[in-house]
């Protein structure tokens, strides 16, 4: 019992110090708290399996989940170049130029406004990832049938995001173009398309995520013996769910990198923005 | 009147592209089946066949594009017979009398809706809860948000299996156990959602608040809620698609309970491509069905609070 005893101390302390240390604004506290709490997390966590001897096969302790990830590091990034560079990275930047080429379409046409724009709602919502089956029976087992995917899977949310964002320039900000005499790139480049970024980033940064399970759920349905969706479902199937929380913490920390860079680009893009200038 | 053509018009082309795909991506089988009904069939040997490609197959054989649209498994199985397929396990169960039988699909999708209404409410709940601890306590907001981030970059159908066997373990029932898997999925948009709404008002407004003298509930309750009211919505939208997905996703692992991911399942292991894309058009729908219900809400609501369009 002294581990979950010890364990909650912890979180207390921890939790105390974070809540002093927030009032601060220096940029080491911007960092060390979040650390702070997920150290908290993981000490609750050994501590509780530790504490109430929970079967490793049910849920093994953080300690022996980081000893895999270090012995076992060259596979990890193997899956990682497999599943990330070559299907989520490259699905997640034809899916989105192409979603947002084609919402500059659908924006200048009302045409297409009126007709796409109510399917592209409709597939949005659609459990894309129902469809990965059939895109491995079309594109192989290779990279490509998971980039396919993600390409699918990115699009829709881009599109309505982009669409919703052109329409975002106030009638007065329009009025005030025309009276300028402004030509169409003229009102995209400088009005619309600015005006749209928040919008934009919002569908960018919902997608880093939709990418990267895209990818990996693709490759439950096959995959070359390599990937991180392969090795998760051959390591659940021998029970080393050691290795499986090893290939978690990969996706966790690519994916929280990947959603950082999307969240700082927009940072220095959409300054103006209320929601930038807490 | 007008947007109803143009919907109209662009379901028209796609249904008009797919029934056109469907001869290259179907060629292959259809010659298979010609050379074994002793039709004639260019090339002739089958091994050359393989190895060419779809659409020169397609152009070499002009007279067989009447036949892939009767397949058995075709690899992208033409519009109507999924019509016909969706057609046989919804109106025509009702009409036998079976319309909860387990070949009827209004039963599987009962079975995902009851999973994602679930799911969808847990995750709603506590979407809004962190949005608004995220808000309110700086240390909330810096320890808890990035963490919010990277757990939505944990692949969900990794850990749907032992999340399922770990709440079997604690005799949860099934149904939880997929809104747990649905909520996970929700949550995320309705916290992103509510942390820029709740944070849209202007710094005038905030000013404003303040020289009245407004408490910190005051303002939450009077300017932060009803000016995130627009960014709740589409999170909303966003958040009932993903619960539906969640629940489909977990349907993969709890396939002996039935359910349109479990339908999916069953299909890809047969290789019934008909009852991979009723099973999808059916999600389809389902999630089309209760984005709509979510937006017709979402007008009158903020045409009520005067939100102007």
């Amino acid at each position: 019992m002294i581990w979950v005893w010890g364990s909650l101390a912890f979180w207390l302390a921890a939790w105390a110090l974070n809540t002093r240390l927030s009032k601060h604004k220096q940029t080491w506290v911007r960092f060390f708290v979040p650390t702070l709490f997920g150290i908290t997390l993981l000490v609750l966590w050994e501590g509780m399996v530790r504490g109430f001897q929970i079967n490793p096969v049910l849920l093994p302790p953080p300690s022996a989940i980081g000893k895999t990830f270090v012995g076992e590091i060259s596979v990890l990034w193997g899956d990682l170049v497999q599943t990330f560079f070559k299907g989520a990275l490259s699905g997640y930047v034809i899916g989105c130029s192409a979603a947002v080429l084609t919402a500059i379409a659908v924006d200048r046409s009302p045409f297409l406004q009126r007709g796409l724009l109510p399917v592209g709602n409709f597939v949005a919502a659609l459990p894309i990832v129902g469809m990965a089956p059939i895109f491995v029976m079309w594109f192989g087992f290779g990279w490509q049938s998971k980039a396919a995917i993600v390409v699918v899977m990115v699009f829709f949310p881009m599109l309505v995001n982009t669409v919703q964002g052109l329409q975002s320039s106030e009638a007065m900000q329009r009025d005030l173009m025309h009276t300028y005499g402004a030509s169409y790139p003229q009102r995209l480049f400088k009005l619309r398309l600015p005006a749209a970024m928040p919008f934009i980033f919002n569908g960018l940064k919902i997608s880093t995520t939709l990418a990267m399970i895209g990818a990996i759920v693709a490759e439950f349905f096959g995959s070359p013996i390599q990937g991180m969706g392969f090795r998760i479902s051959t390591e659940v199937g021998k029970l080393a769910l050691d290795m499986v929380w090893s290939e978690i913490a990969v996706a966790a920390i690519v994916g929280s990198a990947f959603y950082g860079l999307v969240a700082l680009a927009e940072k220095i893009i959409t300054f103006w923005h209320p929601s930038q200038r807490g | 009147m007008k947007s109803l053509f143009s919907i109209l018009t662009v379901l028209a082309t796609i249904l008009a592209i797919w029934y056109i795909a469907c001869i290259p991506m179907n060629m292959h089988e259809a010659a298979t089946q010609a050379d074994r009904a002793g039709q004639q069939v260019t090339p002739e040997s089958s091994a050359e066949r393989r190895k060419m490609g779809r659409l020169s197959l397609t152009v070499k054989n002009p007279d067989l594009w009447g036949s892939v649209y009767a397949q058995e498994r075709p690899q992208l199985p033409a519009p109507h017979q999924v019509g016909v397929e969706l057609w046989n396990t919804t109106v025509g169960m009702v009409a036998k009398g079976r319309a909860l039988s387990k070949r009827s699909l209004i039963l599987h999708a009962w079975i995902t809706l009851s999973a994602t209404l679930v799911g969808f409410v847990f995750g709603t709940i506590l979407g809004i809860v962190l949005a608004v601890s995220i808000v309110h306590s700086r240390a909330m907001d810096m320890s808890v948000m990035p963490w919010v981030i990277a757990s939505q970059t944990v692949p969900i159908i990794a850990i749907a299996p032992m999340i399922v066997v770990v709440l079997a373990a604690l005799q949860v029932d099934d149904l939880i156990a997929k809104g747990v898997i649905s909520m996970y999925l929700s949550f995320f948009p309705v916290v992103v959602g509510m942390v820029k709404g709740l944070r849209s008002p202007r710094r005038m407004d905030l000013d404003q608040m303040k020289t009245w003298n407004a408490s910190r509930s005051e303002t939450f309750w009077k300017l932060r809620l009803p000016s995130s009211a627009p960014y709740l919505f589409a999170s909303l939208k966003v958040g009932v698609a993903a619960s539906l997905i969640g629940a489909v996703v977990a349907e993969l692992s709890l396939s002996q309970n039935g359910g349109l991911g479990a339908r999916l399942l069953a299909g890809s292991y047969y290789g019934q491509t008909v009852q991979i894309w009723s099973a999808l058009l059916a999600a389809a729908a389902l999630a089309a069905l209760l984005v709509w219900a979510i937006g017709a809400v979402q007008n009158v609501t903020l045409k009520r609070m005067g939100f102007s369009k």
